[in-house]
């Protein structure tokens, strides 16, 4: 059970990570804005309080690790690293430019606290896969989670690493998929649609639950239920909105690469910072 | 071949990606065996046009690439003309064996195009920029790969990919090139095209490197050296005998591509040399490195891609040419 205050402080490090992804987009004047809105909750549950972490310390072994595998939402996890004190929040300034520690797509070579390189889609799941396994052959007792995108389930690596962490029973790896309906060219159903994500990996002889991709109590209850199944993977499906939170990027068709005016930034960061300040409701 | 060479060279206004589509659009109007797949990036390539004019021949079958190579070999094997794209790392190493063994070694008709070549995948950084994808392909037999320089070239050749039979490889800009050659321009696959004379030493260009190319013969020719320079558009089946003849009149050769200098352009010209004349010869291109994250002219200097570093190599090569060390 989480308690009330912890909802509330992971609400506001949830807010904040928006914020700061929002501003880093806006500084370069374009980026991945639908997608990195969209896992800003699981980050903050996972960062904000479930993951075994040490920023001063990015590679103790003993960590839990998360791979991004939809890599593009990179942005999100740098303003959560830098939150949490992994590298100075000035950093986050130089997303994306020359010789910069901050490149569009997850690189665990660049930024602190990045656990894996992603940003071809599908080959984050067999990467996790196999830091759960080796974890478990070096005796560690810690979680590997996984965030996948909706979109990126239409690659076939993702299903043969789904085969492959339920054969080896990896109990200590929990996904995360978000799934916010849509992907690059349009609405995921129009694609090439996924039916029944859920049932689809419990299939494959996963734990599988469905929560609010955006209510951090839903989500903190899902992957502490998760963290109880034995000799099984989990994945916890994430219904969510891409370009959630984001006034000007939410609920739209073309949200995934976004190119943004001043405009825009100064309304949506004004909206959500009024929130941040409790002066309205979220 | 007729060749108008551009007198200006420009910022096309045509996106490359929009005389991609419009092409496609012209062969599928003519051919009703020609489809068109594509991995979830059918509206970053520009295609909604051709989605519009052909909604029962534009399959996005999804971010699936391996599978979209398969679909294609198979759409081909029933007697379709498949057209599949993808980001070129994602078109390339990300399927290769479907590309090398369903569609190559099972002799069937499929094209493959490959977008955001080399430091063009800028601001997408390291994971989608590809300085290999021609290496890679280069190796299936009887593949053909154009690397087509403007919008001209590339109707032009886009064209003529609907009758030969076979596996196509199109190394494509989707933004707006610099324009080389003039509307009504007609190329023939296989063969190079001289775009300046030169006795001193020749640079065989491909793709944006023939830009900076020219620029660097205008700017070397007041230090009196005469280049030649050669547009390479063909990276496979090469043109042996344009490579020869260079070598044989001006005894020295630098090649320039936006790709690794491994496999690549200079690899095959380095090939052909070695058994025919060799000469001195020097290569412009990515030295065996990852790509990174950052606008493209910051990525041309990172990367040792710029008509500068083109020069500095000219002159190294004709100076081995003159001393004799070779
Ligand atoms: C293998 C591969 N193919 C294509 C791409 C280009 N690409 C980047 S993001 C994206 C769409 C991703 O959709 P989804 O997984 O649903 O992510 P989200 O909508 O949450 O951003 C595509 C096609 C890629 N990065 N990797």
């Amino acid at each position: 059970m989480i308690s009330k205050e912890k909802v509330r402080e992971l609400e506001r490090f949830a807010l904040k990570i928006r914020i700061e992804t929002i501003r880093a987009i806006g500084h370069l004047g374009f980026g991945h804005l639908g997608g990195a809105m969209s896992v800003v909750e699981v980050l903050a549950v996972l960062y904000g309080g479930v993951m075994k972490i040490d920023p001063a310390n990015p590679g103790w072994e003993g960590r839990d690790w998360l791979v991004c595998s939809k890599g593009h939402a990179g942005p999100a996890v740098y303003s959560t690293l830098a939150l949490k004190g992994y590298f100075p929040l000035s950093m986050l300034k130089t997303l994306n430019t020359p010789g910069t520690r901050l490149p569009s797509h997850c690189d665990k070579n660049l930024t602190p606290g990045v656990d894996m390189t992603t940003g071809s889609l599908g080959q984050g799941s067999s990467a996790a896969a196999g830091i759960a396994l080796g974890n478990r052959l070096k005796g560690r007792n810690n979680k590997t989670f996984l965030i996948l995108g909706d979109g990126e389930l239409q690659e076939g690596q993702v299903w043969e690493a789904a085969l492959f962490a339920a054969q080896q029973k990896l109990d200590n790896l929990i996904a995360f998929v978000d799934y916010n309906k849509q992907q690059l060219d349009g609405y995921v159903r129009d694609i090439n649609n996924l039916g029944d994500v859920r049932a689809k990996f419990e299939s494959f002889g996963w734990h599988a639950r469905e929560v609010d991709g955006h209510s951090i109590e839903q989500i903190w209850e899902a992957v502490e239920a998760a963290g109880e199944v034995k000799d099984q993977p989990s994945v916890i499906v994430l219904h969510t909105v891409k370009g959630k939170g984001c006034s000007f990027a939410e609920g739209i068709v073309d949200n995934h690469h976004m190119i943004v005016n001043e405009q825009q930034i100064k309304e949506s960061l004004g909206a959500l910072e009024e929130i941040l300040a409790g002066e309205v409701e979220a | 071949m007729r060749v108008i060479i551009a007198k200006e060279r420009v910022r096309e206004k045509t996106e490359m990606r929009s005389a991609y589509c419009s092409s496609l659009i012209r062969l599928a109007q003519k051919d009703d065996r020609v489809v068109v797949l594509d991995a979830d990036l059918m509206k970053s390539m520009g295609m909604v046009p051709f989605m519009e004019a052909f909604p029962d021949r534009a399959f996005d079958v999804g971010i699936q690439e391996a599978n979209m190579m398969g679909v294609a070999a198979g759409l081909s094997a029933a007697g379709m003309i498949p057209y599949a794209h993808s980001f070129a790392p994602f078109a390339t190493r990300r399927c290769f064996d479907q590309v090398f063994l369903s569609c190559g070694y099972a002799r069937l008709n499929v094209r493959i195009a490959g977008s955001d070549p080399g430091v063009t995948a800028a601001y997408n950084g390291g994971t989608h920029m590809p300085f290999e994808d021609m290496g890679i392909l280069r190796n299936v037999p009887d593949i053909t790969i154009l690397e087509p320089v403007d919008s001209v070239m590339l109707s032009n050749l886009v064209e003529q990919t609907l009758e030969p039979y076979g596996v196509f490889y199109i190394r494509l800009l989707r933004k707006n090139a610099v324009k080389i050659y003039e509307e009504g321009s007609k190329f023939q696959i296989g063969r190079a095209v001289q775009l300046r004379e030169g006795s001193d030493v020749t640079i065989f260009a491909t793709g944006i490197m023939v830009s900076e190319a020219l620029k660097a013969a205008e700017a070397l020719s007041a230090e009196g050296i005469s280049a030649r320079v050669v547009n390479i558009f063909t990276l496979k089946p090469i043109d042996r005998e344009m490579i020869e003849k260079c070598a044989e009149e001006t005894g020295a050769i630098v090649t320039a591509e936006n790709h690794s200098i491994i496999n690549g352009l200079g690899s095959a010209v380095a090939e052909v040399l070695a058994e025919t004349l060799p000469v001195p010869m020097e290569r412009v291109g990515v030295k065996d490195l990852f790509g990174e994250v950052g606008p493209v002219d910051y990525l041309m200097k990172r990367f040792e891609l710029t008509s500068e570093d083109i020069a500095a190599k000219v002159r190294r090569v004709v100076e081995r040419k003159s001393s004799g060390r070779d």
